[in-house]
């Protein structure tokens, strides 16, 4: 098996990494893909806490750098899904701790073992990101709606490029469709016409996240979510299947009362 | 005044129109790794060259970047100084 190594990334921090590579770990799961998802931010460890697995975790992801485990023994199981899993950061080490042909070799034997690799890339764009971006066949940049998350944006994509690295598609998270249609928001066209890269999806903004996130459930498993369906349907993209984008445009004030009346 | 008129709103750049204004501007200067100061001194000089061998009006030069897609380039506008003979009767 030689599965497929896609690397969330962003520069700025906050903007959603850790939440995009827990749901779609989730929804690539739920399409009956084994995944196997890299928390690379060592030091800073949050992908466990995300899916609710930080109970189980044994070893690390320098427990396997150091060959004192094997992957495969280090590997925590999801408690719901049995074809996802997750390899925690190091919590008391920091990114020195690791190279970038280290992160080559454990992303390598990864997918090995599943269809998807996820790596969570840490923020910033120094060794980091280095390490985590340099296995990745494909990058999955996360940007929020906003000045200084879109600058970092095209930073990443810039060295990305400069290095002739793995193709780069954009998932804007965190838009909101009410402060969009009050031209108060940047909204995705204006944010794909400066970054001039494809995009694979967008997030709206959702309380739901902050729900899930305190309980360790990813908001994916949330039926009513429309951030949890955004995330659905990225996963399907990811897979090669063609979803259209779902209209996030609130509904103006006449259009409310005219559905209100039917 | 028409009635109508009290209620719309004056026109001016929309909170998002100014966050593309902003956005387009920074990231110019980011990807051609050049300060908004740096470009200044660099329209100085360019003025400054081209002097020596046109008549510019060198108040009107304009230097920018310009986007297509990812590739940036550096458009400098100068405008030559018209003939006195040449130019337009009021
Ligand atoms: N679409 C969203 N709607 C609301 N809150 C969100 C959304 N995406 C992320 N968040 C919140 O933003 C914070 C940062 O997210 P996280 O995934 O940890 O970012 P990163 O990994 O990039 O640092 C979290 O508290 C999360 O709950
Ligand atoms: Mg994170």
């Amino acid at each position: 098996m030689s599965g497929k190594i896609i690397t969330i990334s962003s520069g700025k921090g906050g903007v959603g990494k850790s939440t995009t590579t827990a749901n779609l770990g989730i929804a690539l799961a739920l399409l009956g893909k084994s995944v196997i998802c890299i928390d690379a931010d060592i030091g800073l460890r949050n992908l466990d806490v995300m899916l609710g697995l930080e109970n189980r975790i044994v070893y690390d992801i320098i427990n396997v750098v150091t060959k004192q485990c094997s992957l495969r023994k280090a590997l925590v199981r999801d408690k719901h899904y049995s074809n996802l899993s997750l390899l925690p950061a190091a919590q008391i080490c920091d990114k020195s701790a690791i190279s970038e042909d280290e992160m080559v070799r454990i992303a390598k034997e990864a997918a090995e073992q599943a269809d998807y690799v996820l790596i969570d890339s840490p923020a910033g764009i120094e060794h980091g990101f280095r390490y985590a971006v340099k296995p990745a066949e494909l990058v999955l940049l996360v940007t929020n709606p906003e000045v200084s998350a879109v600058r970092d944006a095209d930073r990443v994509i810039g060295l990305l490029e400069a290095e002739g690295r793995a193709p780069v598609q954009l998932i804007i998270n965190r838009l909101n469709p009410e402060l969009v249609r009050r031209d108060v928001m940047l909204d995705a066209d204006s944010i794909l016409n400066l970054l001039a890269i494809n995009l694979v999806g967008i997030v709206p903004e959702d309380p739901a996240i902050l729900i899930a996130g305190n309980r360790g459930q990813p908001v994916l498993l949330d039926e009513r979510s429309l951030a949890g369906k955004s995330f659905r349907n990225i996963g399907r993209r990811l897979t090669g299947e063609e979803v259209p984008f779902i209209p996030l445009q609130a509904p103006s004030l006449l259009q409310r009362i005219f559905r209100f009346q039917r | 005044m028409r009635f109508t008129n009290l209620f719309r709103r004056r026109r001016r750049d929309s909170d998002k129109d100014i966050a593309t204004q902003r956005l387009q501007l920074v990231l110019s200067h980011d990807r051609a790794n050049i300060s908004p100061g740096m470009l200044e001194k660099l329209k100085d000089e360019i003025i400054a060259v081209i002097s020596k061998h046109l008549e510019i009006e060198s108040d009107q030069v304009r230097v920018n970047f310009q986007k297509n897609q990812r590739e940036t380039r550096l458009v400098a506008d100068i405008p030559l100084k018209r003939h006195t003979g040449r130019q337009k009767r009021i």
